[in-house]
């Protein structure tokens, strides 16, 4: 199997973000691997470990795409560490706040081009939090979408893959043939801590840079506009009471407000 | 007058609240037409549900394709209303399968998305607020039809009777929309408590119940609220991980949001800051989520929970 893992290097979710000129400034807050991709990609591993591995020579390979600056390597190469095989990564300045749908036009390229069997993304990053790049993809790739799985099965001989999927509406059980995109949730399972072979390997591996002419697409890099942003006035603290008579104070202060 | 599309909220066939708030907020654009995708038979029922807020009409497709083949074949169809009737905005509930479906649509009508809105105004433009709630964005969308997923619980609906006109269009759902099948589906358990995205008051626990969530939902249940609770607690196991609220849980801003034991990282205050009311209870005085509580009980939440039960009972009663 071919399998696709699609990453993205956010800003640290501790890190305070801020917009300029209507787009999150990325360039003054420490980066990291997107906390719900790992799950993606130790799903991809383990996929692929269940079915004779990724090593090199090996029936399987994990490969890691992104988009983003190029200091988006880093992110990539945790992922590298991690064990996958090879990556790709799309650059270019023109891609400057691109949304969720430049930013799947050109992942879907970067797909097609590869021919993956299965596509494997976290449900969203933690900096937009849209959850609409997977469900772009395969619209884009025109293959069946098989999201917010919380348990993948791969059956790579039938070419079949069986998923649940867990959603605010209740629990899916669904199918579809390869090729497929496929979104996990957080928790589907524990990514595992690259270990000093895996940093030491992930060093030599390849991570090949593209611009958007090498991946051949022209996108307009934002199909939606920011008028204006302002941070939101902090809430201040209000009433704080701690005496014994505090829970009845504190169902005067419900009913006061009519919110009982 | 401009025509705006509302893709109808049902949940295991029940039309849901949000599809007043929907309503509110696209009749500020144009007439709102409610776009009812029901399986085979069950259109008429359906339809029948729209019957809240400022709705002028009810378009329905039937197709067992939306419950076996979900996302994809509800977006196929959505967009081909779309193509024959140019809304001036769809508007969505911005739920994970609204957004896919959002997602979809705005791939296949080559038109911009805005997810998350909070509000929508008359000149389509929609008010999102960000990073955890701590900034506020107006945006547009500039290409296309704005496809708009907006946040249950965030317009104050209209909810007059309304009796729109039903029309039934005979629409096909493509193969392509069929690749991916849904062999069994299974909706929510509930325990008979609101669902948590869409609830008015919300009552959360965290570290500070010490996996006892007796008192946090027996509070919770006499005000009719939804439970929650933070990372800590669904990491420990003693909450199902569904309940999580937070940056990577989910997010909600009812009009009361009750925080029991809970002290506030940010990842937590991500997920309940837009909240109207804070009701913040923890032991321990310096805990950082009092920093933005209306109101703030420093107390063992086991002793204060139970009283404060009796207290909102005996006002009720």
């Amino acid at each position: 199997m071919k399998i696709a893992v699609c990453v993205k290097q956010v800003p640290d979710s501790w890190a305070e973000k801020k917009m300029v000129n209507g787009i999150l400034d990325r360039e003054n807050v420490d980066a990291v691997l997107n906390d719900l991709d790992e799950y993606a990609v130790e799903e991809a591993l383990r996929i692929a470990e269940a079915h004779g591995g990724n090593e090199e020579g090996g029936p399987h390979t994990v490969t890691v795409i992104s988009m983003g600056p190029e200091r988006a390597t880093e992110a990539v190469r945790k992922a590298l560490s991690m064990g996958a095989n090879d990556a790709i990564l799309v650059s270019d300045a023109k891609l400057a706040g691109a949304d969720a749908l430049a930013t799947s036009a050109v992942l879907a390229a970067v797909i097609e081009k590869g021919g993956f069997d299965l596509v494997i993304c976290g449900t969203e990053s933690t900096d937009a939090r849209m959850s609409v790049v997977p469900a772009m993809l395969a619209e884009r790739l025109n293959v069946a979408q098989l999201t917010f799985a919380s348990k993948v099965e791969v059956d790579p001989a039938a070419q079949k893959v069986s998923i649940t999927r867990v959603t605010e509406a209740g629990v899916d059980e669904m199918n579809a043939g390869f090729p497929c995109v496929i979104s996990v949730v957080e928790k589907i399972n524990e990514p595992r801590y690259p270990s000093f072979k895996g940093i030491m390997a992930a060093k030599k591996k390849s991570i090949e840079s593209r611009d958007l002419a090498t991946v051949g697409v022209t996108v307009d890099s934002a199909w939606s506009l920011v008028a204006d942003s302002s941070p939101r006035p902090p809430r201040a603290a209000g009433i704080k009471v701690s005496d014994d008579n505090s829970a009845a104070q504190m169902v005067s202060f419900l009913a006061e407000k009519k919110l009982i | 007058m401009s025509n705006v599309l509302i893709l109808a909220d049902f949940v295991s066939g029940k039309a849901t609240k949000t599809n007043a708030e929907l309503a509110t907020a696209g009749a500020r654009i144009g007439e709102v037409t409610a776009v009812v995708l029901a399986p085979a038979g069950k259109g008429a029922a359906m339809a029948a549900e729209i019957n809240k807020g400022p709705v002028t009409k009810v378009v329905v497709v039937e197709s067992d394709a939306f419950v076996n083949n979900g996302v994809a074949a509800v977006a196929d169809v959505l967009a081909q209303i779309i193509a024959t009737q140019s809304p001036a905005a769809v508007l969505i509930a911005s739920h994970a399968f609204g957004k896919e479906v959002a997602a979809r649509t705005a791939v296949k009508s080559g038109s911009g998305i805005i997810t998350d809105a909070v509000d929508v105004s008359a000149d389509v433009t929609a008010t999102q607020l960000v990073f955890g709630g701590s900034t506020t964005v107006h945006s547009k969308v500039s290409h296309g039809t704005p496809i708009i997923t907006v946040r249950p619980n965030s317009v104050d609906a209209q909810t007059a009777a309304a009796t729109p006109a039903v029309e039934t269009l005979s629409l096909q759902v493509s193969d392509a929309s069929k690749k991916a099948t849904v062999t069994s589906s299974q909706p929510p358990v509930q325990g008979g408590r609101p669902e948590l995205t869409e609830a008015n008051i919300v009552v959360s626990g965290g570290r500070g119940t010490n996996g006892d969530f007796s008192a946090v939902e027996g509070f919770a249940d006499s005000l009719g609220a939804a439970v929650g609770a933070s990372r800590a607690a669904t990491d420990a196991g003693w909450y199902p991980h569904s309940y999580q609220v937070g940056q990577t849980g989910k997010t909600v801003s009812p009009q009361l949001y009750v925080a029991c034991g809970i002290s506030g990282a940010i990842q937590h205050r991500a997920g309940m800051q837009t909240s109207k009311t804070i009701v913040v209870i923890n032991k321990d005085p310096e805990a950082p989520l009092f920093e933005i509580a209306d109101f703030g009980v420093v107390g063992d939440l086991f002793a204060v929970l139970p009283k404060a039960t009796e207290g909102v009972k005996a006002h009720k009663s």
